[in-house]
């Protein structure tokens, strides 16, 4: 049982090798149709620029940003540490009973509260 | 001799045509080619036949998917599409692909070069590495590994590093924008998405695949309607797609996170959201569709059905691509987090009171949900449903801006004459 378990982990990981070297093959056959010839390699320094829609770039990747997307990762990291613990819980709940239940419940009107209070501060809108 | 290798049909195939022996001669009948002692090699190799499978499937139905959806596409929009490449332009994806091949690779001066050339290795990689715990005929899975539903939203979740590395990588002003916008689409869209499946492992028991298609006596989108819905809506989010393809609005930031790509980068990233798209519909069908099994013939026919569903999907991504227009970024968020998050929980809540009752109701031992019971499910989800889908309606509106004139009181909108 154990040996079956540690098998299939044993292929997830042959099929992550496999799927890396699929993509990072097809790069390197454009490398190789580069070297070959077929495919155009002509870089110059007007190319190799910022696209920016034809014009003189103006500013990088450094541009500002709205403090919005901030809140947005703050109550993502909230909700998706709560979504750990309810994995386990679904797997078991049908055998745990009522116990799991009533805790899962108050858990979740915990968490509610939180979504609640960020609701009524206006956090879930984008001003 | 591993029993989940003698269940799997593929599997048993390619292993006792190489390696059988006297050893399992009980479940392979017959002598393979290889001489005893190499059996590890024939599950190696029977390992890659699956492997190579699911790579082929992955991107030549991504090439399929292509020609399907701009083939529907001109059909909505009444123009005929692609018709010059081989029958019904058929071969139009490939000859897309060999364009794509052989135009200059460009990385810019300004850009990280590592980063910028792991984008579209990580998120071709994510999306494969998904396929492999899913059951696409009966016995016939790469892995079953008992953490499946987890397996697929850990592994798929990768996609947004590799859309926020593309936005830092490329230095460009517009590819950072449309990965900032889509990082936090994505993980907004996330909660909502894990949340709905809570209640198929709740009903199931199990986070494997393969034990949630066999738990479906009814198919658990009648069951469980409201998570069939937000898994829905939740993951064409994360597929990038029209009315939620905020990252790369062409109309406003070029081509948001890819602009910088060109070449074979540009193919793989695009052949990873088009297969994207099969994949969602691949877990839509095995999660709430009832996956390889049909009416009838569900052991030989399994492949057949699991296409079958799979194609209704990937249709219905196609209708809704063609129909919604793209929703603001206050719009998305305001659905993901006060409309699919609350009817993601109430779903899960009432499966998780329903699951106690019946399994109450089985005794000392709970045992699994029978078909009867699923039906008393449907009975009492569907209205559920309903009534929340209205309530939260309504609620998610508030501090949504609303134009005040309406469009069509100003310009009227001309009717569409009848084409061919």
């Amino acid at each position: 049982m154990l040996e079956d378990y540690f098998r299939q982990y044993g292929l997830i990981a042959i099929f992550t090798i496999v799927a890396f070297i699929v993509p990072t093959s097809m790069l390197m056959m454009s490398f190789l149709l580069s070297r070959l010839g077929i495919r155009p390699q002509k870089p110059n320094p007007v190319k190799q620029d910022i696209y920016e829609c034809g014009m003189e770039t103006i500013g990088g990747r450094w541009a500002r940003f709205n403090f919005r997307y901030y809140m947005y990762a703050l109550l993502f990291v909230i909700f998706d540490v709560a979504v750990v613990f309810v994995y386990p819980w679904a797997v078991r709940m049908g055998k745990l009973g009522l116990f799991a239940l009533i805790e899962m419940m108050a858990f979740i009107t915990i968490l509610g509260f939180g979504w609640v209070y960020a609701w009524r501060k206006r956090d879930l809108e984008w001003r | 001799m591993v029993p989940f290798l003698q269940d799997n049909v593929i599997y048993r195939g390619v292993y006792c045509w190489l390696g059988g022996n006297e050893g399992n001669a009980q479940w392979c009948g017959g002598d393979g080619l290889l001489p005893g002692g190499y059996e590890w090699v024939a599950y190696f190799v029977a390992g890659l036949t699956i492997m190579l499978i699911l790579v082929n499937g992955a991107l030549l139905g991504a090439a399929v998917f292509v020609w399907a959806e701009r083939r529907l596409l001109a059909r909505f929009q009444a123009r005929r599409g692609p018709n010059r490449w081989g029958p019904w332009g058929i071969l139009q994806p490939i000859a897309d692909l060999v364009k794509l091949l052989i135009k200059e690779d460009i990385i810019p001066t300004a850009a990280d070069r590592i980063a910028f050339t792991l984008v579209p290795i990580i998120m071709l990689m994510s999306l494969l590495l998904s396929l492999a715990v899913l059951p696409f005929a009966r016995n016939t899975y790469l892995a079953n590994l008992n953490i499946g539903v987890l397996y697929i939203v850990a592994v798929s979740s990768m996609t947004t590093i590799a859309i926020f590395m593309a936005g830092w990588a490329s230095a460009n002003k517009f590819a950072m924008f449309g990965a900032m916008r889509g990082v936090t689409m994505l993980i907004s869209y996330e909660i909502p998405l894990i949340l709905s499946l809570v209640g198929v492992v709740l009903i199931a028991g199990s986070m494997s695949l393969v034990s949630v298609v066999e738990a479906q006596y009814l198919p658990f989108i009648l069951v469980q309607p409201l998570g069939a819905l937000v898994f829905m809506l939740g993951i064409s989010a994360e597929l990038n797609r029209t009315p939620f393809d905020i990252l790369e609005a062409e109309s406003e930031i070029v081509a948001g996170y890819h602009t910088e790509y060109s070449g074979i980068k540009f193919a793989l990233i695009q052949a990873a959201e088009m297969a994207g798209v099969l994949a969602a519909s691949g877990f839509l069908a095995t999660l709430f569709l009832g996956g390889w099994s049909g009416p009838f013939l569900s052991t030989q026919l399994g492949a057949l059905w699991f296409l079958m569903k799979l194609s209704f999907f990937v249709f219905l991504f196609i209708w809704i691509r063609a129909t919604f227009p793209r929703l603001r970024i206050d719009q998305i968020m305001a659905f993901a987090w006060k409309f699919l998050l609350p009817l993601a929980m109430i779903n899960f809540l009432a499966t998780a009171v329903q699951v106690y009752f019946f399994g109450f109701y089985h005794g000392d031992v709970p045992g699994e949900i029978t078909r009867n019971e699923q039906w008393v499910m449907a009975a009492i989800n569907v209205p559920l449903a309903v009534a929340s889908i209205v309530a939260f309606g309504h609620f998610a509106r508030e501090g949504i801006r609303v134009p005040a004139v309406r469009l069509e009181s100003i310009v009227p909108i001309p009717r569409v004459a009848e084409v061919d």
